[in-house]
């Protein structure tokens, strides 16, 4: 499988996520200026977290209407994993691709620490690797990390069962404790922890690996035939 | 339109106006010497900037010769941006800490911020890729309200601009004190990663060759910034806001790339920040370094403003930008790798063979004077010293604190805010992006892996104020000591230093013998230990309004190699059952401990004393049982002694212990005795440790029950909850931030 991390000016997750995918994962991964991307050579895409643009505007606001964007709207249209990490997250809520918008955390604070999660769905190309339910341990990094979406949105997320991740003690404020999304199709899942960081026992957390292999397996399923 | 008002040369002399950009009659005798004339007004600018202290350290340079810089791992001592050390397989650390303490005290979120914006600079203008930061803070008491104010905005500061930059804060200290209530203390701290064939130099080499300037645009801000970090703070010094400058972290995050790249072009010369002292410093330092001249046409300087003046321009403290030397001819092929992030990079002057300096503007030329006369012959004051009347009355007294209840004495220490856990602190900072920290904020030192090799590096900063305050020689010994059983702890063996000297005026007779004492003993430990000086900062003049000078500061950032990814150790005691030992015994020293100041609201007597030879075996044995694997945790005692220590400890997991004490109570639980370490082992390990460490003492086991219990002769002196301890250590900082003051 071959990903493409997209880098922005000012993306700064995004050798972390090359990481994860190259040397942990072992999959093929390029990193992909955001000006010289080719999107059909790729079998799943990967907007990192950081500060495109320096936030300015609204954080994601200036990548979404950026020169790549009509080709990842493309790839997501064509059923195609895309997964979008803090600022990534920011950007796929900003192209309108994810229902809802960011708020400064609720203290009005950067927070940078690991947070306990449940995994509310399993049933996703992201998230087939754990179990339903599960308690699990991720990183935050954010200072606008406080997901918001009126009160029909989310009764559609959660009629839908869009809501993959939500938060066990709620460090920003966000609406129902939601921590991470898919869409409605399911291919597109943006989060606010950062699974990139936590795929290496040395680190001290391994937890986050599961979503790249839950990927992964997802497109064996369905690329490589078994005889 | 230019908001500063240009003097004739005339004008100048009559006048005075020298003055008032901190010439001294003397130094302006000086450079109409040089000049054969009077000064202009853009170049009295020049030389009043770069004979400020703060780039020509003319107060500071006869004392830091006395550093050792050599060793057998340096690469890059002092000189250069910032200092390079061999870490093995052709790689290398270079690291650098500096401070911006004036622009803190009045404008305290872009003080930091632009405090972590410059050292970056430092060593990615070195070519390396910046791995980690940290920082080193002083403040004044929590209690009153513009130090909370200082507080929260320095810590925002610092984390708006290293979060959106990328590189995660890893580590560092904050120590609160009476003595910082006008004048706090920021010194921010960067590490980078290099191969040994990347690293670059400041130079301007090769006559024709052209210089160019890249990154932002250059504005008003931060004019004589680097005066200002040279006097004294005053009432007057709120009016100098603009001279702090104004910081933009997406465009140095942009600049990061765009150079890593250009450092790989071989059409690039040579490379450096415009840091203190803008254009001024950076052009004339790289000329002089080369031995070359340097001629600029300021119109083609980047403005952000109309109508700037030579003068504004280069004395511009403008943030993210850098200067560079090019082979003549190649300038579009360079221009190109910046134009890719977005960034201008335009040449603006080129190389001459005069050792000269020369700008023009407008067809005219503003400035003509000798490269070395700003960047290499400023003049050099041996201040006059004298030992304050403190000291011998201090070395007199003997300190013995009264301490009714040792379990209270631990609850209040452990919410004093020097000890208090500084989570408030590190939470805001990114602490993990780039995927190599190993150890987080909070342990002795953060250590990050290396990809690609089992190795690491650990960091830390540290320097206790108070201990030099009582005396200089042997508080400089046990910052150096201190920094070192951090690393050690960490499972890291001590590879070299940057030191950040932060003191009051250094014409005042009684801080120059404090500097003195405080280098002295610094270049001791240094020389013992193993660790050369490869780079620092001198800030000085940090005076509050109404001459209150700051205790004296130097802090020491160091950095050690952990040769292997398995001897990395934390302080945390890990299972309940685990064995506790101490390494060192404690004697009765109470002068400059966190209880003194506890109970008596001041500091005084005589500093813990220190020997070093006691501290390299101690820590060469320490360092040799990780490596051997029998050492589960280790914790450097230190504020608060054996008591505040155990306690931390034991915090992570939130387990209890059963400790059995001798001796004196007080001493052994508080005492601040230096050379020590606090270690766990597995019960396996109990007779591997005492071979290895014949002066560990046996204290007791870390226990499941979750209760912090310690007796001697049989009856129990503290028995308290972990879980409380560790809410009234948690509960402190956030605490006293919030409360009305």
């Amino acid at each position: 499988m071959k990903f493409a991390v997209i880098v922005f000016p000012g993306s700064n997750c995004d050798e972390d996520m090359y990481h994860a995918v190259s040397e942990v994962l072992q999959e093929e991964a390029e990193m992909v200026w955001f000006e010289e991307a080719d999107l059909d050579k790729y079998d799943g895409v990967l907007l990192p977290g950081g500060f495109s643009y320096g936030d300015y505007l609204r954080s994601g606001a200036v990548a979404s209407v950026s020169k790549v964007i009509a080709q990842v709207r493309e790839f997501i249209a064509a059923g195609k994993p895309v997964l979008g990490v803090c600022n990534g997250f920011q950007v796929l809520l900003e192209m309108g691709e994810l229902p809802g918008a960011m708020l400064k955390n609720r203290d009005l604070k950067f927070i940078c620490r690991e947070e306990s999660l449940t995994v509310e769905q399993t049933d996703t190309m992201f998230t087939s690797r754990y179990e339903e339910g599960e308690t699990i341990s991720l990183p935050v990094a954010h200072g606008e990390g406080n997901y918001y979406c009126d009160e029909a949105v989310l009764e559609k997320l959660r009629e839908n069962r869009q809501i993959a991740f939500t938060y066990k003690n709620n460090p920003n404020g966000s609406t129902g404790n939601i921590a991470g999304i898919t869409n409605e199709a399911g291919n597109v899942l943006g989060m606010m922890p950062h699974p990139e960081r936590a795929v290496e026992e040395l680190l001290g957390n391994d937890d986050g690996l599961r979503i790249f292999e839950s990927i992964l397996t997802h497109w064996r399923d369905v690329h490589v035939v078994n005889n | 339109m230019s908001l500063i008002t240009e003097w004739t040369p005339e004008i100048i002399e009559t006048e005075q106006v020298y003055k008032e950009v901190g010439v001294t009659d003397g130094e302006f005798a000086y450079i109409k010497r040089v000049l054969g004339r009077a000064p202009n007004y853009t170049e009295l600018g020049l030389f009043s900037v770069m004979w400020s202290e703060h780039c020509s350290y003319k107060h500071s340079k006869t004392l830091l010769k006395q550093f050792p810089t050599d060793g057998k791992h340096v690469l890059q001592g002092p000189g250069e941006g910032a200092g390079v050390v061999d870490i093995g397989d052709g790689q290398a650390v270079v690291f650098k800490i500096e401070s911006h303490n004036h622009p803190s005290a009045v404008e305290p979120y872009q003080g930091a911020a632009t405090g972590v914006g410059g050292i970056l600079r430092d060593v990615f203008s070195m070519g390396a890729k910046p791995i980690a930061l940290l920082n080193s803070l002083r403040f004044g008491s929590l209690e009153r309200s513009r130090v909370k104010y200082l507080f929260r905005e320095v810590v925002h500061g610092i984390s708006g601009y290293g979060n959106c930059v990328g590189v995660p804060t890893v580590g560092g200290e904050v120590q609160f004190d009476d003595a910082y209530n006008g004048n706090p203390l920021v010194n921010a701290m960067c590490v980078g990663l290099i191969n040994h064939e990347d690293v670059q130099q400041g130079v301007a080499k090769g006559t024709g060759n052209s210089v160019m300037y890249a990154g932002a645009k250059t504005g008003r801000d931060g004019i004589h910034g680097a005066t200002f970090a040279s006097e004294e703070l005053s009432e007057d010094s709120e009016s100098k806001r603009p001279s702090v400058q104004v910081g933009d972290p997406f465009m140095e995050k942009l600049l990061i790339e765009a150079c890593l790249e250009v450092i790989h072009h071989e059409a690039l010369v040579g490379i450096q920040d415009m840091g203190a002292a803008g254009l001024t410093s950076s052009a004339s330092e790289m000329a002089s370094k080369a031995g070359t001249g340097l001629r600029m046409n300021l119109d083609f300087v980047p403005q952000r403003e109309m109508g700037m003046t030579p003068y504004e321009m280069m004395l511009s403290e403008s943030q993210e930008r850098m200067l560079l030397v090019v082979e003549r001819g190649r300038e579009e092929e360079i221009a190109k790798v910046f134009e890719k992030y977005g960034l201008e990079a335009v040449t603006v002057g080129e190389v001459t063979e005069d050792k000269r300096f020369v700008l023009e503007h407008k067809g005219v030329t503003v400035a003509d004077v000798p490269v070395d006369s700003l960047a290499e012959d400023a003049p050099v004051y041996q201040p006059e010293a004298r030992e304050p009347g403190y000291y011998e009355e201090f070395r007199k007294t003997d300190y013995v604190p009264e301490v009714r209840n040792p379990r209270n004495v631990l609850r209040a220490l452990l919410k004093q805010p020097t000890i208090a856990s500084k989570e408030w602190v590190y939470d805001q900072y990114d602490t993990m992006v780039q995927t190599n920290t190993v150890v987080k904020p909070g342990s002795d030192a953060a250590v990050l892996r290396v990809k690609g090799t089992d190795k690491a590096v650990a960091m830390t900063t540290d320097g206790n104020s108070r201990y030099i305050y009582l005396d200089p020689e042997t508080g400089g010994k046990i910052a150096v000591a201190e920094a070192a059983r951090n690393i050690i702890a960490s499972g890291g063996e001590p590879l070299a230093i940057t030191d950040g000297l932060n003191f009051g005026s250094p014409e005042n007779p009684e801080v120059y013998w404090q500097m003195q004492g405080a280098v002295r003993g610094m270049s001791g430990a240094c020389s013992v230990l193993g660790t050369p000086v490869i780079s620092g900062n001198v800030s000085l003049y940090n005076e509050a309004a109404g001459g209150q000078a700051i205790y004296p500061t130097p802090v020491v950032g160091m950095v050690g190699l952990v040769k292997e990814a398995s001897h990395i150790t934390t302080s945390d005691v890990k299972n309940a059952e685990d064995l506790l030992y101490v390494v060192g015994g404690a004697e009765r020293e109470f002068g400059g401990s966190e209880l003194q100041g506890m109970l008596e609201g001041k500091h005084f007597g005589r500093a813990p004393h220190i020997n070093l030879e006691t501290e390299q075996r101690r820590q060469q044995q320490v360092l040799e049982a990780i490596r051997k694997g029998a050492v589960s945790s280790a914790h450097d005692i230190s504020e608060g002694g054996l008591a505040v220590a155990l306690a931390e400890s034991l915090f992570a997991e939130e387990l209890g212990c059963e400790v059995e004490i001798e001796g004196e109570t007080v001493t052994e639980l508080f005492a601040e005795t230096q050379s020590r370490f606090l270690i766990s082992i597995r019960r396996e390990k109990q007779t591997e440790i005492e071979e290895l460490i014949p002066e560990a003492r046996f204290l007791g086991k870390a226990a499941a029950h979750g209760r912090f219990h310690v007796i001697k002769n049989g009856a129990t002196i503290i028995d308290e909850p972990i879980q409380t301890l560790k809410a009234d250590w948690k509960g402190a900082i956030p605490c006293l931030v919030k409360s009305e003051g």
